[in-house]
């Protein structure tokens, strides 16, 4: 909801980076974590993925920011959810008209980012409460890094799971592929790993969990 | 095994295609909701439930939509089903039994954003389930929901007892337990395969 009362910040760098680390949706706040592990078995599905979720969130954020006045707070949810799924819907005629492959590739996955809980999770915590520009440069920092931490993963499960990268081979033949990489309890493994290293790095740089001050936030968000 | 059959449907939907750890549907209450037992199973209960309702729903809604040539409004009409058949199981539950309304509780809402939820409406209708198969679909795909989170909720659990590094906090462990379990579940993957 809208406070009149509340005296608008200025749109600032932070705003923007937020999302990209200091409060990375996936690595620190856990969320939409369905395609995160799903789709990440190669760098190009992983960036198709990231590239669908950054366009429904930005461009449903802006509109649910832009409406925030005038949509009854006793149906928001409701509202943002049908904001949500229109363009969705649009993203799903999109990539099947530019890439039948890719879009067999993710299957379902597209149409079930109506439910990533990050994209209801910022237009109900951010967009609703803030002015139509800097929800689009939030909603677009939280984007990018949702698509760097979709990149981390599908890179890691492509290089050990096929000895590729982007298509690309990286290893010589006599590299024998990591197949369990590429099947989902790679996906779970890598995430896993990749978060026992990010918590190592931010314990060693400033003696506490990154994860620490921001599990109230998230808990708020998830619910 | 016929692959087309009521009981095997139900089985790869049950055990060998595990919604939470083949098909990464529902990891959002897979990992906030299995600290404790007992919530675990409620909300593995109520999921279940609305998979049910929703699952039926969406086939008749399904039948409409083909009917008009309105298959573009599925993804939209499917959301708003679940989201209105959640209230209406809460409604419902509240009138019949409050004993279990209560032990349900914050739980009901969540399931709304649960994307296995919308994930059992949107298979059954790429895969061209008929009702019978729709149903056999959703109980597998509740019961398998159910399994997984109960059993993670338990090792869980365990892990309160042990003496872990601080790194290992938050979701990290959590996912690595995940990813074994999902390993063991690939075992299931003998029993035949599925689309």
């Amino acid at each position: 909801m809208a406070n009149p009362t509340k005296k608008e910040t200025p749109i600032t760098m932070d705003v923007f980076t937020a999302g990209l680390w200091k409060e990375n949706p996936v690595f620190v706040m856990m969320l939409g974590l369905c395609p995160v592990l799903a789709v990440t078995n190669s760098v190009e599905n992983s960036l198709a993925m990231g590239l669908a979720s950054i366009f429904v969130l930005v461009c449903s954020n802006a509109l649910v920011s832009a409406l925030r006045n005038f949509i009854p707070r006793q149906v928001r949810i409701t509202t943002y959810i049908i904001i949500i799924a229109t363009f969705v819907t649009l993203v799903d005629y999109i990539i099947q008209a530019i890439s039948l492959d890719l879009y067999n590739k993710l299957g379902a996955f597209i149409q079930l980012i109506v439910v990533n809980c990050l994209i209801l999770g910022r237009a109900e915590a951010y967009a609703s409460k803030n002015s139509f520009g800097k929800s689009v440069i939030s909603s677009l920092g939280m984007g990018l890094g949702f698509t760097l931490a979709l990149v981390m993963l599908g890179g890691v499960r492509e290089l050990l799971g096929a000895g590729q990268f982007l298509g690309y081979q990286v290893f010589s033949t006599n590299f024998q592929p990591w197949i369990v990489m590429i099947l989902p309890p790679g996906g779970f493994i890598v995430l896993g790993s990749w978060l026992l290293l990010i918590n190592y790095i931010e314990q060693r740089r400033t003696g506490k969990l990154i994860a620490e001050d921001l599990a109230s936030h998230c808990s708020v968000n998830q619910h | 095994m016929n692959p087309e059959s009521l009981s095997f449907i139900f089985l790869s939907a049950f055990l060998i295609n595990n919604f939470v750890l083949a098909l990464f549907l529902g990891l959002c209450p897979f990992v906030g909701v299995s600290a404790k037992r007992d919530t675990a199973f409620n909300m593995a209960l109520a999921t279940a439930f609305v998979m049910f309702v929703s699952s039926s729903c969406s086939y008749a809604i399904n039948l409409v939509l083909t009917a008009f040539d309105l298959e573009f409004l599925r993804l939209i009409s499917y959301i708003a089903l679940i989201a209105s058949s959640v209230q209406l199981v809460e409604m419902i539950l509240k009138k019949f039994s409050p004993a279990l309304f209560r032990a349900l509780g914050i739980f009901l809402p969540l399931i709304t954003t649960n994307c296995a939820i919308l994930g059992v409406a949107l298979f059954q209708t790429s895969r061209g389930y008929d009702f019978l198969q729709s149903v056999s679909f959703s109980l597998g795909a509740g019961a398998g929901f159910g399994l997984a989170i109960i059993l993670m909720a338990g090792l869980r659990e365990k892990l309160e007892l042990s003496n872990l590094p601080n790194i290992t906090q938050a979701a990290a462990l959590s996912m690595m337990l995940a990813g074994i379990l999902s390993l063991t579940f690939m075992g299931f993957a003998g029993l035949g395969t599925t689309v």
